[in-house]
């Protein structure tokens, strides 16, 4: 997945002069995953700049770009290093169209490595998608396989919202596809390929239960269903949402309608994340169609473990093997 | 010892006026003196619209003109400015209708109540204290990479230094030599929090120093040294010298807003003190003793001002309450999302409130007759 995100990068500067990236540790070393390398030497140190050490800053003067009319992409180098940023992201990057009668989106994509299971210290393992789910104005997406995150990555530079852009780093480096050097579509010339964006994928295909994630956890989730169809016959569909806002509600309604049982799956804590609201979205839309109430594995209400802990923390195979046994056996 | 501020007009008493900086002709002076009175004529009015119930609680700037029309006097064309919700009206001078920044006091958004920023190279205004500051060194920082010669001005008061957005703000714009201007309106007051709260230095222009870049104190109350400080600083902006750090020294002669009374926390005979000193009469006294402004113009100028904002008024008194839909309009530039419609839904399911009028908070009656509607 970093290749591909960085080959969308080469792309989308190449492709469009006003794209910018700018972060910390992004030019000289290529980010600290190295998801940026090599942008320096090809678009020079005006379009990939190392920055002070300050979000708030950094995310602040990439909206001061959009105003002027680039198109930034902003890296924040872990989950929780975004703290510091959210104000500009929820007062001003969020709202700037709506403050400007449509006039002036704040063009930028947030590049977020998200999330646990790589043995990082404290404070570099946090999922807080939700929080930015909660704030209109926003795009907020997860790509989980190699092709999506380098397809999303353009349509989301392309996009004229601010997108926040969820990389979920335990899978920086596994899984592989071949992901080609032509445009999947043309960008910088104000088409937007929005269904890339907003439009979830099935990972795996089944009728006797849908399970509904999202990063990481989609392998985890495809493993768990691969392992209930011999242990108890069930054909389970995986459900990629791709889109976190908004939800793709046509696609998450017709799995969990058509398969009349549906678990979610995330790393977030449990309370008031995606589960809650994508379990929401399900029974008030197709309760009737359900034989189960929707089942969440999630993680827990607790601050992200030392990383002795984080595989207790972590929704595992097991987890989520179990969470879908108890929504069969309803 | 602290140095005096940069001053040109003396105050027709102890301080002596100083000869008019380079670069400023006598008819600049008297379009200078006309945006003073137009932003002075818009404030005015707009706390009567506020006592009258007419526009929701106002943040006034009575005596700090001429630390907007000085400095905005002082950009070209091509620069950006970013106000705070002090600098609320500087896009008067910049072509927003007077009606669109009234209409935002009452509470009207969309098509109504902001301006498209890159039609008048005015920043929306900024609430959250210091936020706009990154933007205005962002917004420089591009045209910077795009090699155009432009280059960018934020307002912001003396409690703003204290947010991690003017440390974060200052710093990159000195260590990437942004062309951008600091402007410091130093009022002494964030609401109730005198300067000694709020920090421990005795001035802000020295704050410059452990950034890298110069500070310079100068009379905020004084409109044409205002004006030369960023002048100054512009042209050092655009030479490739990087940013500056603008302190004006003024005092806050009025409440923060309509809704807050300083007599609970602060001596209001030390603000009878620094009356004498503010920008609009005494630039008026100035360019008398210069010759360059009688009384005939003087009067013309104001009643030319209290026109264009009782028009403005009637503009924006004319707004019908937007519809429901105005909530998702411009959310996303992209298009709306599917729950969007479904808000539409539920909205149009039940029966509309009757229209909200701006609520007034407790404060001194005016009498609308009384009112300047003419």
């Amino acid at each position: 997945m970093v290749d591909a995100l960085n080959k969308g990068l080469h792309q989308a500067m190449a492709a469009d002069d006003r794209v910018v990236v700018l972060g910390e540790d992004v030019a000289k070393t290529g980010g600290v995953f190295r998801v940026t390398a090599g942008l320096l030497d090809a678009f020079g140190e005006d379009r990939v700049v190392d920055t002070p050490l300050a979000e708030a800053g950094i995310v602040g003067s990439a909206i001061g770009m959009a105003i002027y009319g680039l198109r930034p992409v902003v890296e924040i180098q872990f989950d929780v290093f975004v703290y510091p940023g959210f104000e500009q992201i929820v007062v001003h990057a969020a709202r700037y169209a709506w403050r400007t009668k449509g006039e002036v989106p704040a063009s930028i994509v947030i590049r977020i490595p998200y999330g646990g299971g790589v043995r990082a210290p404290e404070l570099h393992s946090d999922s807080p998608e939700a929080l930015f789910c909660h704030v209109p104005g926003l795009k907020v997406v997860c790509p989980t396989t190699p092709r999506d995150a380098r397809d999303m990555m353009l349509a989301a530079i392309a996009d004229p919202d601010p997108v926040i852009f969820m990389e979920p780093k335990r899978i920086y480096r596994a899984g592989r596809q071949e992901v080609g050097d032509e445009m999947p579509f043309p960008i910088g010339n104000g088409s937007v390929p929005s269904d890339v964006l907003t439009k979830a994928r099935i990972a795996r295909d089944g009728s006797d239960l849908a399970i509904i994630s999202y990063g990481a956890t989609v392998p985890l989730c495809i493993e768990a269903a691969d392992r209930l169809e011999p242990d108890r016959g069930i054909q389970a569909k995986v459900v990629d949402l791709r889109s976190l806002y908004p939800l793709d509600v046509d696609a998450i309604t017709a799995a969990a309608s058509g398969c009349g049982r549906a678990l979610v799956v995330h790393e977030a804590p449990r309370t008031a994340g995606l589960g809650a609201e994508i379990s929401s979205l399900i029974h008030e839309r197709v309760m009737l169609d359900l034989e189960a109430p929707v089942g969440r594995v999630t993680g827990f209400d607790v601050p992200f473990p030392q990383f002795a802990n984080e595989d207790d923390y972590l929704p595992s195979v097991d987890r989520i093997a179990a969470g879908a046994g108890k929504v069969l056996d309803f | 010892m602290l140095e005096e501020p940069i001053r040109v007009i003396g105050d027709g008493a102890k301080l002596p006026d100083r000869a008019v900086p380079e670069g400023l002709s006598d008819k600049d002076l008297v379009e200078m003196y006309r945006w003073l009175v137009l932003l002075r004529a818009f404030d005015e009015r707009a706390v009567t619209l506020q006592r009258q119930g007419r526009i929701g609680t106002y943040a006034l700037y009575w005596g700090e003109e001429g630390t907007q029309a000085g400095a905005l006097y002082a950009c070209d064309d091509v620069d950006w400015v970013f106000p705070s919700y002090r600098q609320n009206a500087i896009g008067l001078l910049r072509g927003v209708p007077a009606a669109t920044v009234l209409a935002w006091w009452r509470g009207y958004g969309g098509v109504h109540g902001f301006w498209d920023p890159r039609e008048h190279r005015v920043g929306p205004i900024c609430v959250p204290i210091a936020t706009h500051l990154p933007h205005a060194v962002g917004l420089a920082w591009a045209a910077k990479i795009r090699n155009d010669p432009i280059a960018s001005l934020s307002w912001f008061g003396d409690g703003a230094t204290s947010e991690g957005d003017f440390h974060e703000a200052m710093n990159f714009a000195a260590v990437l030599k942004i062309p951008t201007v600091f402007f410091c309106v130093n009022n002494q007051w964030a609401i109730s929090t005198p300067i000694s709260k709020q920090m421990a230095t005795d001035n802000i222009a020295i704050k410059a120093t452990a950034y890298g870049m110069p500070g310079v104190r100068v009379d905020g109350f004084d409109p044409i040294a205002c004006w030369k400080v960023t002048k100054d600083a512009l042209d050092r902006a655009r030479g490739g010298d990087g940013p500056t750090l603008i302190e004006a020294h003024c005092y806050r002669l009025r409440a923060h807003g309509t809704a807050d009374d300083p007599r609970l926390y602060r001596d209001e005979s030390v603000t009878e003190k620094w009356v004498h000193l503010e920008p609009v009469g005494r630039m008026a006294g100035f360019l008398g003793r210069l010759g360059v402004l009688d009384d005939g113009q003087r009067e013309s100028i104001e009643q030319e001002a209290k026109a264009a904002i009782a028009a403005a008024v009637k503009e924006m008194e004319a707004i019908d309450q937007p519809g429901q839909d105005i909530l998702f309009q411009h959310v996303y530039a992209s298009g709306r999302p599917w729950t969007f419609e479904e808000g539409l839904r539920e909205l149009s399911a039940v029966e509309r409130r009757p229209e909200v009028k701006p609520v007034a908070p407790p404060g001194p009656a005016v009498d609308e007759a009384g009112s300047d509607d003419a």
